[in-house]
């Protein structure tokens, strides 16, 4: 009997901390939701349950300003960047684990290397490079910014997976007449996929929720990306912060990687545990 | 249609010599088996013909053309892997289309030789599959079909047959021989380490060991005039009977070969006393372990089954001519 109780007990504590552990992560989320349907004074009243529905925050953000520009923007940024990580990606990583040369071994701790730099470090030295480059508040200087800093994790992961391919199925395809381009896009993309979309998906999240460059790389409301309109969004006066109106941008800029996470999560687990064991 | 020559062939991994200068001539449309015990230089040997690796001195002619700098698709090879490599995410047809593909060929001209090609094989069935779908024996073939498709000059093999089971391996490699017959054009290059695909694949075999040619000929001149103490215990299975010292010195030599069927087992003069150690019965023959006080047991075959025990006293003696003889440096003794 003591031993059934002793059960219960534990299997009542298990369950206890799961939803401690659920209630705490997905509240902000959940909060967010809730006033993001809430108006006027009902904002500052504060409830755990819908108390009423109304969509004027949501009209007010996509009719007001350049938030779908904004929006536009981030897409844009964020699917370039991702296309072009991994095109660099793809083929650097082709060279990094299946052309024998001298240096191979520092390029590889290098890239790692690059990719522990605080944001902050390269910010200013970021800054005259794209100045320089004359992209200086366009897509291109965020576009920019972003690919440096998602290829590190990029490269290493496909370079990790490319190298567990095996080598026959790269010969064989030579035999059969194929170039370096011709084994990458027909013999090993079809391969990669689960990896591909899982760096890729990791760089558009990267790209999507990127703040700090967002800010300091444009100047004008119709070149800012989402993060930094959220941020910058303001009421009637100076001193009205619209919280109704952030919180239904936030839920906004949400929705679309929820959806991507979604539709790909098989793919992201396969593809994280891919590179690791040999399968 | 290809005559292959190499002539003194190097090769180096960084500072570890794999090849070491081999000089060989493959007639066209010849079967010909490296063998070799594993690392002796094959299948490196092999990926040298097929320009999968670079050739660090020495000159290699396809037919009198130099093919040292030729990429691999262009010296008219077609290779199969002893791991298959088959494309995993394309169909069977695709995957042996794939190479006439590339090469941009006709598509109706692609169908022929693929379906051409699988009939042969008896794959006909499988083109809509991919190759996880298929077993092991079934995946050898379609690697062999999709070198049939590239119609090569020079067919190579690098171990096809390792991964597969005891009864599929026998039916491949009778496959393979049926191929060689029905594609009598075509040069063939054989891997393997092991000695019995050798004796029943090849034209000619090559032993290798070391990096070095040991011995070339055809599997009955080097099964019964091995140029080398290696090559008489490395072809022939059961392994050649090797004795050394008194028993040999007997014989005028540092060490004597006899293989088992020429062993008999006799009471007559000079006979060897010893101890059964052990008998095998395969039903048409058996192999008796005997301890004549060697190091090894000598074995001896007989027809038909053995009537010997354990620890039964034998005598044994080598039949009169048959016996090998070798000097210190593992050199044959002329008879």
């Amino acid at each position: 009997m003591t031993m059934d109780l002793w059960a219960i007990t534990k299997r009542v504590a298990f369950y206890a901390l799961v939803i401690f552990i659920v209630v705490v992560a997905v509240f902000p989320f959940y909060y967010a939701i809730l006033t993001s349907f809430k108006s006027g004074t009902d904002l500052f009243r504060v409830t755990y349950l819908p108390t009423s529905f109304s969509l004027d925050n949501y009209s007010a953000v996509l009719n007001v300003g350049d938030f779908p520009r904004n929006v536009l923007n981030s897409v844009f940024v964020a699917a370039v960047t991702v296309l072009l990580a991994l095109f660099l990606a793809i083929t650097a990583s082709f060279a990094l684990s299946r052309v024998r040369f001298r240096g191979r071994g520092i390029i590889l701790m290098t890239i790692l290397a690059v990719s522990m730099f605080p944001q902050i470090a390269v910010l200013a030295g970021l800054f005259e490079v794209i100045r320089f480059l004359g992209i200086y508040n366009t897509p291109w200087a965020l576009i920019f910014s972003y690919t440096i800093f998602t290829l590190p994790f990029t490269v290493w992961v496909l370079t990790t997976f490319m190298r567990d391919l095996p080598i026959e199925i790269e010969e064989a395809a030579i035999v059969d007449g194929a170039t370096p381009w011709v084994i990458i896009t027909k013999v090993f993309m079809p391969l990669m996929w689960p990896a591909l979309v899982t760096t890729g998906l990791l760089a558009f999240i990267g790209a999507w929720n990127e703040f700090l460059f967002a800010l300091t790389f444009t100047s004008s409301n119709a070149t800012r990306t989402v993060p930094v309109a959220i941020a910058l969004l303001s009421g009637g006066t100076q001193h009205e912060i619209p919280w109704g109106a952030i919180m239904a941008a936030s839920v906004i800029v949400t929705v679309p990687l929820v959806i991507l996470v979604l539709i790909f999560q098989r793919k992201i687990i396969s593809g994280l545990t891919a590179g690791g064991v040999k399968g | 249609m290809a005559r292959i020559e190499l002539k003194n062939i190097r090769k180096s991994f960084g500072l570890v010599d794999v090849i070491k200068g081999v000089d060989l001539e493959i007639h066209s449309g010849e079967f010909m088996v490296f063998v070799g015990p594993s690392g002796c230089g094959k299948s490196t040997l092999l990926r040298l013909m097929a320009g999968l690796e670079d050739i660090t001195s020495g000159e290699m002619y396809f037919d009198g053309q130099l093919v040292n700098a030729l990429a691999p698709s262009r010296r008219g090879i077609a290779m199969v892997f002893q791991s298959y490599a088959l494309y995993p995410h394309m169909t069977v047809y695709e995957n042996m289309a794939f190479g006439m593909q590339l090469a941009k060929s006709d598509k109706d001209a692609i169908k022929e030789r693929v379906e051409k090609a699988a009939e042969m094989l008896q794959i006909g069935q499988y083109l809509a599959r991919l190759p996880k779908q298929l077993s092991g024996g079934q995946r050898q073939r379609v690697a062999i079909g999709r070198a049939i498709v590239r119609d090569p000059k020079v067919f190579l093999f690098d171990e096809p047959l390792s991964n597969l089971d005891a009864a599929l391996r026998v039916a491949t490699r009778l496959e393979i021989a049926k191929l060689h017959h029905q594609m009598n054009n075509t040069t063939m290059v054989y891997v393997t380490h092991d000695q019995v695909e050798a004796m029943t694949l090849a034209d000619r075999i090559c032993v290798l060991r070391d990096g070095m040619i040991e011995q070339v000929g055809t599997p009955l001149e080097l099964y019964q005039n091995p140029q080398s103490l290696f090559v008489a215990g490395f072809i022939g299975s059961p392994k050649m009977n090797f004795l050394n010292g008194e028993i040999a010195s007997k014989f005028g030599a540092t060490t004597i070969g006899v293989r088992s069927e020429d062993i008999d087992i006799t009471d007559r003069e000079g006979a060897w006393k010893g101890k059964v150690i052990h008998s095998e019965n395969l039903g048409s023959d058996s192999y008796t372990y005997v301890d004549i006080g060697t190091d090894e047991p000598v074995i001896v075959r007989e027809d038909g089954t053995s009537k010997h025990a354990p620890d039964d006293a034998i005598s044994i003696a080598p039949q009169p001519g048959r016996v090998y003889r070798f000097d210190q440096a593992g050199k044959p003794l002329k008879n």
